[in-house]
């Protein structure tokens, strides 16, 4: 029998090596299904992992690298301030959307005007439209004690309806012959949010993630804000003692991973997409929080598992066209590979035990 | 995302090498919306990839990707089919307009074809089909079959190529059924199917004994046969498994024609932009068979106008028309333009209701 | 406009058959909550249910048995789930996201020889004379099989979770696992099986998309019902006659909805659309000031020290 005894500490050294294991384990476990589909298997996990970083046409993969993991990275980071708390944002995706919603409606209220304010204002907007949209579950749950999970999740499905009436409504493409979606944002210099060097694929987006890592790694390692998240996560009661404002810490989480979704919406929709469309929102949101558990919570972490998302992302791309690899096998891979990205941390918080007598 | 020299450069300088080592095969490559399993408006484009596969065999290469995005997912993709030494790229959605208008413009060596837009370059062609044809032929046999006079409708997104689908049909049903009436959903869907199948119940229910489909799936011909009696038509693909009934004929998006004469074009050098709207007559519109629950008669006369339609003697938009608001639009005898047709916004009069805004 | 075109009882008919997916979905979520686990993967067992049954359907012909293999293709990719969360002890939520990713890339690997072809038609259960009843006939007694199984899975849930030894033991579970488990109770065992329940349930329920409602397979087919069968737990707030309510108004939002553009009334269609999540908030807020909340170990890793 196998007997589960938890750390006193997550053990470091393997919260390094169990992101490797799992890397590994689905490679085989990719490769037994790409050979079952009658695909090359060693040439299909080498064109996932490799063609992106080191192939014939890594110049253009590698900025792409950035430009897909961005916003994965800048919401996750958000979240996972959350969740070491024990805050349950799982509503990022519609704080993406609407803070989408908001920069690209700023930005075409100034419609056809030149102005570099009209950027910064865009910024600004979306960052406040998806704090706003996640202070609904906030205020609620100080308010009335309301299970913020649920609530954030509803208000995705409320944020899509609203999307969907702005791209056939307000936000519509005057000269876009009736087809639902706007401007296209690319196109109005005041309001892109273009490369920032040419080719590189650094757009803002990029650096705001840069900056958030940074940030991140700093309030959790040395302001006392962090240390409040790191307690209130690990010892509740304790917390309380140490002097935590549960409720300030509350709106302080859930409002700051707003923002952060919202930012990441609206740098994504004034720069790579261009434009509010019915189908804007592709899963970030969701996709974030699976990179803030891959991350470990981590600020470093996140940034990493964001890349390595985009590698498989992008790299799955490759093999679909190269090798006629369906998009469903595709999916099934980056399934697996969380399954055992989660599986395996087991090993960090807890030590593994054989033993002769069932467990208690 | 953006242009770049750099880039530009090293494409040209990688499309040159690739096109070098490549002369003897050909390759082109796709870019779906949907997954090639959908049924319909994916289904269809991908048969037309496997024409082209069978017509040239081993002089082409054909490669896909299916459920790509609109929006920044499908610059990266068509990108990364240009730079694998793709020499013709069809994307095949509206969506993909602006990813491919600026991919075009990094790789000029590279011709590039997206369906249902309007935007051209200098390596960049338009090309749609001419659906409302079909809906002519369709608002025909619709409007002679019904005895409840109620046709109902299932719309997708408030687009132009949907109102003309529906301006063509009612036309078509008015003129040899002056009773019937349209009832119209717009399911802002092109694919759900338990959207559909509830949408046509819902019509079906409110007496509608036709029903026509601009959605992909077949949910709302199952709505129908449970509910017996009802007609449909299939849309996008044939759905031939409903025939004879409540499948009593369709519209069948055939793209093969095209690819082929795509592919050869490029094959000979002789590819330039063109903006190609084709309909019934150049094949691009299919419709399928007519079945028997159809009288002989009503079929007869369904044929005799696709021919019409094919040989270029009748067009759907003929006048006299005049718009749902009873201002005129076109006098007796004139015919409908492309520019007015491909920016469709209003109703023919007679039908109720407005497009939603 | 012609309101008059809208016949109630058809509508009420219709309304029963649209819920019914989301209502074996969300019933068997209902389950796994209460006994304190947050299974989001929901969407990608329906969607796995959705094929195995229709792929047994057509090689076998038997849409029963369809069915049959729909609940078992759900329970055993929920047994992936039961694994990471359970044993693992994984993050649920992380989990959850992943099951549905995974379960949307294998039913349409599953799914590629069964595009454009008709499964074999379930039996309505036409019973003579009830059916013929005006009004009630119509509404009541003209259905599918898989309509009477929702609603008696509903009286069953409700009877095991409020009557039952087995049904208090789930529930202390999920209010209080460690208090559970020093009490004796196989804590892991009974989330298990739980989560393997849930799993059969979604797997029903997609497979009433495929089977009856469409019946068709298409890829991505459920189109987002896993994830309203979750918003019904939560609207329900885990009381199994309330998941009826809740499936009515979510599916009856959509048909009332259809209903009215077709009688040619001028709504606005997505914001009518958001109403069942906004009620759906506003039953959190006014239950969080009740005593019947969530269950209060939901989405918290077990694990035994002693």
């Amino acid at each position: 029998m196998l007997r589960l005894e938890k750390r006193p500490q997550p053990s470091a050294f393997w919260s390094w090596l169990t992101p490797l294991i799992a890397v590994v384990v689905t490679m085989i476990a990719g490769g037994l299904l790409f050979g079952a589909l009658g695909k090359p298997p060693i040439e299909a996990i080498r064109t996932i992992f490799w063609e992106p970083i080191f192939g014939e046409f890594s110049f253009y993969y590698r900025p792409q690298l950035l430009v897909k993991g961005a916003p994965l990275v800048l919401i996750a980071i958000g979240l996972s301030l959350g969740f070491r708390a024990g805050i349950w944002n799982i509503g990022a995706e519609g704080q993406y959307i609407i803070g989408a919603i908001c920069g690209a409606a700023v930005g075409l209220a100034f419609y056809p005007t030149e102005s570099w304010v009209i950027f910064p204002l865009m910024v600004l907007a979306g960052a406040l439209g998806g704090w706003a949209w996640a202070m609904i579950p906030a205020l609620l749950k100080v308010r009335f004690g309301t299970n913020e999970i649920l609530v954030s999740l509803m208000l995705v499905y409320v944020a899509e309806q609203l999307l969907a009436a702005m791209a056939l409504g307000p936000l519509k493409n005057p000269e876009g012959f009736g087809f639902p979606g706007s401007r296209n944002l690319q196109q109005y210099p005041s309001a892109h949010n273009a490369e920032i060097i040419t080719g590189s694929g650094m757009h803002w987006g990029v650096v705001a993630a840069l900056v958030a890592v940074i940030f991140a790694y700093i309030l959790l390692n040395r302001h006392i804000l962090g240390y409040h998240i790191r307690l209130t996560g690990q010892a509740p009661r304790a917390a309380r003692f140490a002097g935590v404002r549960p409720r300030l810490l509350i709106l302080f989480c859930l409002g700051a991973s707003g923002a952060l979704a919202g930012l990441a919406g609206m740098f994504e929709v004034s720069g790579p997409t261009g434009q509010i469309s019915i189908d804007f929102n592709v899963g970030y949101g969701f996709t974030a929080i699976i990179v803030a558990f891959l991350g470990r919570l981590h600020p470093v972490g996140i940034m990493l598992a964001g890349l390595l998302m985009a590698l498989t992302y992008i790299g799955g791309e490759i093999a679909q066209s190269n090798l006629g690899l369906p998009a469903a096998a595709i999916q099934l891979f980056q399934g697996m590979l969380l399954f055992f990205l989660l599986a395996v941390d087991v090993l960090t918080n807890y030590r593994v035990w054989l033993t002769s007598t069932e467990a208690a | 995302m953006k242009l770049t020299n750099l880039l530009t450069g090293a494409a040209l300088a990688l499309g040159l090498a690739t096109s070098a080592v490549a002369q003897d095969k050909t390759k082109v490559g796709f870019i779906y919306v949907g997954p090639i399993g959908d049924g319909g408006w994916t289904y269809e484009h991908d048969k037309g990839r496997l024409a082209v596969e069978e017509h040239f065999g081993d002089k082409v290469e054909t490669v896909y990707q299916e459920s790509v995005p609109e929006g920044a997912d499908a610059e990266r993709a068509i990108t990364q089919m240009a730079l694998q030494g793709a020499d013709l790229i069809f994307t095949t959605s509206f969506g993909y307009m602006e990813p491919t208008l600026s991919v075009a413009n990094k790789f000029p060596n590279v011709k590039f074809e997206h369906a249902t837009g309007y935007k051209t370059a200098p390596n960049m062609s338009v090309y749609s089909a001419r659906f409302y044809e079909g809906r002519a032929v369709q608002g025909h046999i619709a409007g002679k079959m019904t005895k409840s006079n109620i046709v109902g409708y299932i719309a997708s997104f408030p687009i132009p190529e949907v109102i003309r689908g529906i301006n063509s049909a009612y036309i078509h049903a008015k003129k040899v059924n002056p009773d019937v009436e349209f009832k119209i959903i717009w399911a802002y869907t092109w694919f759900d199917p338990a959207k559909e199948a509830d949408a046509a119940t819902a019509l079906i229910e409110q007496g509608a004994d036709v029903i026509l489909q601009h959605t992909d799936s077949t949910a709302p011909q199952a709505a129908a046969e449970k509910a017996g009696n009802v007609i449909t038509f299939g849309q996008a693909s044939d759905m031939g498994e409903y025939a004879p009934m409540p499948r009593v004929s369709s519209i069948i998006d055939n793209w093969a024609p095209y690819y082929i004469a795509r592919t050869q074009a490029v094959m000979d050098g002789t590819w330039e932009t063109v903006n190609t709207w084709d309909g019934i007559g150049a094949g691009m519109v299919g419709i399928g068979e007519i079945s028997d629950a159809v009288p002989a008669d009503v079929k007869a006369e369904a044929l005799a106008m696709k021919d019409a339609i094919a040989s270029g003697e009748y067009n759907p938009f003929t006048g006299p028309l005049k718009k749902q608001d009873g201002s005129d639009w076109l006098a007796e005898g004139e015919t409908a333009d492309d520019g007015t047709l491909a920016g469709m916004n209003f109703y023919v009069e007679g039908l109720e209701g407005d497009i939603p805004q | 406009m012609d309101l008059s075109s809208i016949n109630p009882i058809l509508l009420l008919a219709s309304l029963m058959v649209a819920a019914t997916p989301i209502l074996i979905a969300a019933l068997g979520e209902l389950v796994v909550e209460r006994a304190g686990v947050l299974n989001l993967g929901v969407e990608g067992m329906m969607i796995t249910g959705a094929i195995c049954g229709f792929a047994v359907a057509v090689e076998t012909g038997s849409p029963m048995l369809g069915f049959l293999a729909a609940a078992a293709g759900g329970a055993l990719l929920s047994c992936l789930f039961a694994l990471l969360t359970q044993f693992a002890l994984a993050n649920q939520v992380a989990s959850g996201l992943a099951l549905t990713l995974f379960g949307l890339g294998l039913s349409s690997l599953m799914g590629q020889g069964y595009v454009g072809i008709k499964p074999p038609p379930t039996a309505k259960l036409d019973i003579p004379l009830l059916g013929d009843i005006p009004v009630l006939g119509p509404i009541l007694f003209a259905h599918d099989v898989m309509v009477y199984v929702g609603l008696a899975l509903v009286v069953a849930v409700w009877a095991f979770l409020k009557y039952t030894r087995g049904g208090l033991v789930l529930r202390a579970v999920g209010e209080n696992h460690d208090a559970a488990h020093a009490l004796g109770y196989k804590v892991v065992r009974v989330r298990v099986m739980a989560i393997l329940f849930g799993g059969a349930c979604a797997g029903l329920g997609g497979a009433y998309i495929s089977l009856i409602r469409v019946p068709q397979w298409t890829e991505g087919m459920t189109a987002g019902a896993g994830w309203i069968a979750l918003a019904l737990v939560v609207f329900a707030s885990w009381k199994a006659g309330r998941v009826l309510l809740g499936a009515y108004l979510f599916g009856g939002v959509t048909v009332l909805q259809l209903n009215l553009q077709a009688a040619g009334v001028d709504i606005p269609v997505e914001y009518l659309s958001m109403s069942p999540y906004l009620i759906t908030i506003l039953v959190l807020v006014i239950m969080s000031a009740d005593r019947s909340r969530a269950p209060a170990s939901l989405g918290r890793i077990f694990h035994a020290s002693g």
